[in-house]
């Protein structure tokens, strides 16, 4: 249940092998949602859940898969997990699926997700998949929620919409917020910065 | 017994024995680095019949789980649909109540235009959702509502953002003129930017504007800091330039609709 294995997979895509610093998986849907930190987090939470899940899906099939058609099986799979999960969350919990309507296109089309079921589920057991995706997920809404912190904190001058700058002391002091912020080159930028610091720090993942 | 097969994961070298090899003859692993490969009955996954018969079979599956899940929610899901509505309008006149459908149909009239100036009333068990539906078939609602003794007017809008829908109500005092209100939303504007539109500070930035006058929809929402006329204009998003032209002129073009019953 809890192999070394099995850590591995939960635990590297944490930080040795983050699908967006390392394995540069989903960096447009990172570019869209991280202007404000609550979106950032939903769609981290999202994209957790809709990945160990069709991971399991894809691992389950995956010795009945044909080979030349796999990717279509693969998107199939995704896009009827997250239309079933949005149908339901509409019907018992509209205030939710109203949230989250903005998002689903974006699930979808995330490349974390046909990323490790492409190079994840297609090789390995469930239970191992479905780890293998919750930590992914989860790797992915760290840097989503670290891109928005700094986008929000310096973009609005707010936290979760909460006011942090916007005071007279501060705007006194010279400081104004940085429209560039909440541009969305500025997140690559920051997805860069956070790449260098990483690469700098890992010798490991240096190119030689 | 029958020979077991032995894989080293090292290369790749297979074995056949009963036990794996203490050191790989390729690449000298030890026998750890072995695995059983167990007989296992292979699928022809890559054979064309099974290619296609495997993708109609999903095909099927697929429609069905999802049809079925649709259309078993489908009664839950209008009631959410027409509950939102209705909160959506309450939002504009500024009342938030837990029971929105008791306080509806208490105080709001949902009526329609009838020849450009007259409201007739629109019977309650066909509300509709879908207000641009509506405008096509001519039907033009106007929601009058009775709030603390005043008569308000609420108009639905509808446009089209960057990446989609945009729709609104806008409620105006019994002048017909004065913004009282607004509520603004959309089905995908991008967040932080864009999606702005659906925030209480840009909602509340439209709070005693003029309409227009006689000659036509004035309202108008322009490029953030560079609003003139005060009466009218109303700072846009920035960084929400295309969101911003849509919601001025989704407002131009519905309210345009009721200029002879605004201006009545």
């Amino acid at each position: 249940m809890s192999s070394k294995k099995n850590k591995e997979a939960f635990l590297t895509p944490l930080g040795l092998n983050n699908p967006v610093t390392v394995q540069v998986l989903g960096i447009c849907s990172a570019l869209a949602v991280t202007a404000k930190l609550m979106p950032a987090i939903v769609m981290g939470i999202s994209v957790t859940i809709i990945t160990a899940l069709s991971n399991v899906v894809i691992s389950c099939l995956r010795k009945t898969i044909p080979l030349r058609i796999r990717i279509i099986v693969q998107l199939v799979v995704v896009a009827a997990l997250v239309t079933i999960v949005s149908e339901v969350l509409k019907a018992f919990a509209y205030d939710i699926s109203v949230q989250l309507s903005v998002y689903v296109g974006l699930i979808i089309t995330n490349c974390i997700l046909m990323g490790r079921l492409e190079a994840f589920a297609m090789q390995n057991e469930p239970w191992p998949s479905f780890l293998d995706g919750i930590g992914n997920g989860l790797g992915y809404a760290k840097i989503l929620i670290i891109v928005a912190f700094f986008r929000e904190l310096f973009g609005s001058g707010t936290l979760f919409g909460i006011n942090i700058l916007n005071y007279d002391c501060v705007a006194g002091a010279g400081y104004v917020n940085n429209g560039l912020m909440l541009m969305p080159p500025m997140a690559l930028i920051i997805v860069a910065c956070i790449i260098w610091w990483q690469r700098a720090h890992n010798k490991d993942l240096q190119q030689k | 017994m029958a020979n077991k097969k032995f894989k080293c994961t090292v290369c790749g070298y297979i074995h056949e024995g009963a036990a794996a090899p203490e050191a790989c003859p390729q690449c000298q692993a030890p026998a750890s680095a072995f695995v059983e490969l167990k007989a296992e009955k292979k699928l022809p996954t890559g054979s064309n019949g099974y290619t296609f018969a495997y993708a109609a079979a999903m095909v099927i599956v697929v429609a069905f789980l999802l049809s079925f899940v649709s259309s078993s929610l489908r009664a839950k899901q209008d009631a959410n649909v027409k509950l939102d509505t209705k909160k959506q309008i309450l939002y504009s006149l500024n009342v938030t109540t837990a029971d929105a459908d008791a306080y509806f149909s208490k105080n709001v009239k949902d009526m329609i235009l009838k020849n450009d100036t007259a409201l007739v009333e629109y019977p309650a068990e066909n509300f509709a959702t879908l207000y641009e539906t509506e405008g096509k078939a001519n039907r033009y609602h106007v929601f009058v509502c009775n709030l603390d003794g005043q008569t308000k007017y609420v108009i639905p809008v509808y446009g089209a953002g960057l990446w989609g829908a945009i729709w609104g109500y806008v409620a105006l005092n019994d002048d017909k003129s004065t913004v009282y209100g607004t509520y603004f939303s959309h089905a995908s504007e991008t967040p932080g930017l864009g999606a702005e539109i659906q925030s209480a500070a840009f909602q509340k930035r439209f709070e005693g504007k003029q309409i227009g006058d006689s000659t036509g929809v004035k309202i108008s929402v322009v490029k953030n800091g560079k609003v003139e006329d005060a009466k009218y204009e109303v700072d846009g998003i920035s960084g929400g330039t295309i969101t911003s032209t849509g919601v001025d002129a989704m407002l131009k073009s519905c309210l345009g609709n009721y200029s002879k019953f605004l201006s009545k």
